[in-house]
């Protein structure tokens, strides 16, 4: 094997952010709590390093190394420089806040960008233990952030519920992974799916396969009825790394679910539509129904996370181009719109209040009208209320079922995102309408300010002007 | 020399720009501040919105002031905006009722006097855009976006269960228009765009039309609103602040119309002719079964809401009678239909000005006396003779005295239905007497009589500033009523276009 069957030079990026992270934690030992800044400017420093990378080896091709377990195309490309603009937005929210705790340590970036590096190689991968080994990356990191409040109790149950649910999701792809291969007789994505083209009639043991590899998905993804652990960990892990899982992650899911589903199972399509059907229909129902009896915002934010998913298998299940693309459309914008929402959460609070009450938010217009109006941006972008971006995310999930002809889906997703309306107004409603019971000036540095402002700003801009995302979108798939 | 100004952008971005520019603004330089940037920009989109009177083209029914860019190309959506006959007077109309809301709320509003502006100036630049949009998807953003600024303008400003009354308002205008969007959509892979005048050309078999013309039906029967989807209204109106009763009343329930006019009739000819005898059902029911609601309510908000149904029932009864009358094999000549049909615009256009001046006047009681309740005054006359004629006056424009712009859309209608059927025209006219009744046993209790309490005797006559706002709509409600003639040739060749477009069927 030579240096050149590697190609190694297409994945800097992840070399890059894994030096980096080896780097930060040696750093990191040396360093002063009163210096712990610096852990933090470094992490930055990687995730922007690593955005540039990516963004300068942009490809048009398809290209892959390490003898074929790993892949960049632009759909790889795309995905990863949302994953670390996310990431990076997501630090930026976190920093007062874990100080106001004091856990502000070098572990919660160090995990934190271990977890990006398995975003990306779950993103990156073409073979199926490239991208186990990068979800799993991901999820022992994300265990290790939830539980990352020692003192805290819930968010100790949280990492436990998360680890042991989370296993046996890991558990059940393995498992379909390993059915797989024993019908295709390869891990790898391309062949798969050469040899399943091949074969005409259906397999018993490949439908077991892939019912394996759906179940084990939507519990990643949290989609209905594998949405159990969704709320808990919403709820008990520190909002800093609810932020962080409510956002990024869901973009490397997306990447597993195009890895599997489309590209090595895309000859399986009829079966897998009908599975995603199920699971859309209840994560809309289930998501949008129980989030109006939540009190609590970050449980509230967990269920309306939960019936976003549904309307991104909407249009994942279509099962065409344009469906994929306005899947990736969804995701995108929804990591947009969910990092600032939590970003808000994580505004108001302050050392020993969580503010993640729906009622913390009252008044908020009298105490802070811009960063009201910001809340306002976020929620009618969920909602799907035009102009902001939300609408066109569903606009264009919608189109994908229309054209498949599957109106009855596109007339259920409508109804459903009817009865999200309410509470997302409910949470306006608290901001504009009410008064405040608490009248603490908000205090946060500028930066953070000025993050929160640029994230609605920019889900309201591309609200006015979606179309450059959208033809992006549209092109990765073309 | 307006011929070659981008002269809508200017009309929708103006006033979204200006509101932004108040909403920065704030209300740190003293309240005055912001209402007088208010003003300037509700002025200023008014004058822009003249040429587009005075350069109009009576001539033709195509679009005019045409601009189109694309916007979306993924989706072929276009940044398209054009008006005819049919939309231009009610974008005046809007224009000038801002200006009319922005000085109604001058001295009234004490909480956050900017967010408010900016809430109206906002609305006025999303409902121009909704009535000149003439793609589907650009129109469907706008008609939507609207309801934002609404629902704080309610919520916020509101009375005491402004929020049950906001919520509500929300969510029956959404649940209407999503539906909506499905059958825009579905139609995009039958035209391959979003163009709503390739729509109206686009062949549609029975079962489309009949599924489209429900989702259309869904959204503007809510907007109208027409009985029985009009349950939010008369919650949203006692609620709101009183400039927002009058946008709703005066624009966004001409929303609803407008959407019949320009989606329902002519891309659903087929359905809307076998449907026809629902839709004027409903509009019967409003007039008749909602003018005896008016009939017993309390609250003066209440029963001017009650009366805005019912007087809306008569412009979709006016839109959808052109099938009867085509049919009735008792008509010599069309002309019937083109009579139904403007006559339904202007009642729209008339209602907008007439609506605008109820709720306005008895906004001028609220901010003195706190109440909206009927039984709580008597006797005002004796005490503001100024204000009274005013509301008297537009109290008689409501019941549709002849010579005020009420009695020319009514009348009408009136005699078109009797080319569609007599009965028709009998329950319609009913509307005469029960609109007469509320209004003037409402006049009656509220303004004559001995003074009723010490509160009333109290009271102070107009100022010059509720002067200003009243005479200006009664100048506006006496020339559309003694001269509508400019209004009619404006629209004349656009509904001519409509009907012939309507007579053909797709099938």
């Amino acid at each position: 094997m030579t240096l050149d069957a590697l190609n190694i030079s297409i994945a800097w990026p992840e070399i890059f952010l894994l030096s980096m992270t080896c780097l930060l934690l040696i750093v990191d030992v040396f360093l002063k709590q009163s210096q712990r800044d610096a852990s933090y400017l470094i992490a930055q420093f990687t995730l922007l390093g690593t955005l540039v990378l990516t963004w300068v080896n942009m490809t048009t091709e398809r290209a892959e190394a390490f003898n074929g377990t790993f892949v960049v195309d632009p759909l790889a490309d795309v995905l990863k420089i949302f994953i670390c603009l996310v990431v990076a937005l997501v630090f930026v929210y976190s920093r007062d806040y874990l100080k106001d705790r004091n856990i502000f340590k070098g572990e919660f970036y160090v995990l934190g960008l271990f977890g990006v590096l398995g975003m990306m190689i779950m993103v990156s991968s073409n073979h199926m233990l490239s991208l186990y080994l990068g979800l799993e990356l991901l999820s022992l990191s994300m265990y290790a952030m939830v539980a990352f409040n020692r003192e805290s109790g819930s968010s100790a149950e949280a990492a436990m519920k998360y680890f042991v649910l989370g296993a046996i999701a890991s558990g059940m792809l393995l498992y379909g992974i390993s059915i797989i291969y024993g019908v295709t007789g390869s891990l790898s994505i391309p062949v798969i799916a050469e040899s399943l083209v091949k074969q005409s009639e259906m397999n018993i043991g490949l439908v077991f396969g892939l019912v394996f590899l759906v179940v084990g998905l939507a519990f990643k993804l949290g989609a209905v009825p594998f949405h159990m652990w969704v709320p808990d960990v919403y709820h008990g892990a520190p909002t800093t790394v609810t932020s962080y899982i409510a956002s990024a992650p869901k973009i490397a899911g997306f990447a597993i679910i195009i890895r599997i589903l489309v590209e090595a199972l895309g000859a399986l399509q009829e079966d897998w539509q009908g599975m995603l059907i199920i699971l859309a229909v209840l994560s809309l129902g289930v998501g949008n129904v129980i989030a109006i009896a939540q009190t609590n915002l970050k449980r509230m934010l967990a269920y309306s996370t939960i019936s976003h998913v549904g309307f991104i298998l909407l249009g994942l299940l279509a099962g065409t181009n344009a469906g994929y693309s306005s899947a990736m459309f969804y995701i995108l914008v929804y990591s947009l719109m969910s990092v600032g929402g939590f970003g808000i959460i994580l505004l108001l609070s302050r050392a020993g209040f969580e503010s993640d009450e729906l009622n913390d938010l009252k008044g908020l217009n009298k105490r802070s009208p811009w960063f009201a109006f910001m809340m306002l941006i976020f929620m009618f972008s969920m909602a799907g209320v035009p102009p902001t971006v939300g609408f066109w995310a569903k606009l264009s999930v919608l189109t994908a079922v229309v054209e498949i002809d599957m109106l009855w889906l596109a007339l259920v997703a409508v109804f459903f995102s009817i009865i999200g309306v309410y509470y997302y107004l409910r949470v306006i409603k608290l901001m504009y309408f009410d008064e405040p019971e608490d009248t603490t000036e908000i205090k946060n540095t500028t930066e953070m300010q000025m993050a929160l402002s640029l994230n609605g700003l920019i889900i309201l801009l591309l609200g006015v002007y979606p179309s450059a995302l959208m033809s992006l979108c549209f092109s990765v798939f073309a | 020399m307006f011929a070659d100004w981008p002269l809508l952008s200017l009309l929708v971005w103006t006033p979204i720009l200006g509101g932004l520019v108040v909403l920065l603004a704030g209300d740190h330089g003293g309240a005055q501040g912001a209402k007088r940037l208010a003003l300037i920009f509700a002025v200023a989109t008014f004058a822009l919105s003249i040429p587009l009177f005075t350069e109009f083209d009576t001539s033709t029914s195509a679009m005019q002031f045409v601009e189109r860019y694309p916007w979306i190309s993924t989706f072929n959506i276009n940044y398209y905006f054009g008006v005819d006959g049919i939309s231009m007077p009610l974008i005046i109309l809007t224009t000038f009722i801002t200006v009319i809301v922005v000085i109604a709320g001058w001295d009234v509003i004490k909480v956050k006097p900017s967010q408010y502006m900016a809430a109206f100036l906002i609305m006025e630049g999303l409902m121009i855009a909704v009535f000149s949009a003439l793609d589907a998807i650009f129109f469907y953003v706008f008609w939507e976006g609207m309801l934002i600024p609404m629902f704080i303008i309610i919520g916020v400003w509101g009375g005491a269960n402004r929020v049950y009354a906001t919520i509500k308002f929300f969510i029956y205008t959404f649940i209407g228009s999503v539906f909506m969007l499905v059958a825009m959509i579905y139609m995009y892979f039958q035209s391959g765009s979003f163009d709503i005048l390739e729509m109206h050309n686009l062949k549609l078999s029975m079962d489309e039309q009949f599924w489209i013309f429900l989702a259309f039906l869904m959204a503007f029967a809510v907007k109208v609103p027409m009985w029985p989807v009009h349950t939010w209204l008369p919650d949203a109106h006692v609620e709101a602040p009183t400039g927002g009763s009058v946008i709703l009343a005066a624009i966004m329930l001409k929303i609803g119309g407008y959407g019949f006019i320009r989606f329902s009739l002519p891309i659903t000819p087929d359905a809307s002719h076998m449907l026809d005898w629902l839709v004027i059902l409903m509009s019967l029911t409003a007039v008749v079964y909602i003018g005896f609601v008016a009939l017993v309510q309390n609250d003066m908000k209440k029963l001017v809401a009650y009366s805005s149904i019912s007087h809306m029932g008569f412009v979709t009864l006016g839109l959808f009678m052109v099938f009867m009358i085509w049919e009735n094999p008792a008509n010599s000549d069309l002309s019937g239909a083109t009579l139904a049909v403007e006559g339904a615009i202007i009642q729209m256009v008339s209602h907008g000005f007439i609506s605008a001046a109820m709720f306005l006047a008895i906004g001028v009681l609220y901010d003195r006396m706190h109440s909206r309740n009927i039984s709580d005054y008597g006797g005002v006359v004796n005490t503001m003779p100024v204000f009274t004629a005013f509301a008297v006056f537009f109290a008689m424009a409501n019941v549709g005295l002849p010579g005020t712009s009420g009695f020319v859309g009514e009348f009408m209608i009136i005699i078109a239905s009797f080319k569609a059927n007599f009965w028709f025209a009998f329950l319609g006219a009913t509307t005469l007497i029960i609109g007469a009744a509320y209004t003037l046993w409402m006049v009656k209790r509220v303004y004559y009589g001995e003074v009723a309490n010490d509160n009333v005797a109290k009271l102070t006559d107009l100022n010059s500033r509720e002067f200003l706002i009243m005479s200006l709509l009664a100048i506006a409600v006496l020339i559309l009523g003694l001269w509508p003639a400019p209004l009619i040739d404006v629209m004349h060749a656009s509904v001519d276009n409509l009907l012939h477009h309507i007579a053909v069927s797709k099938l």
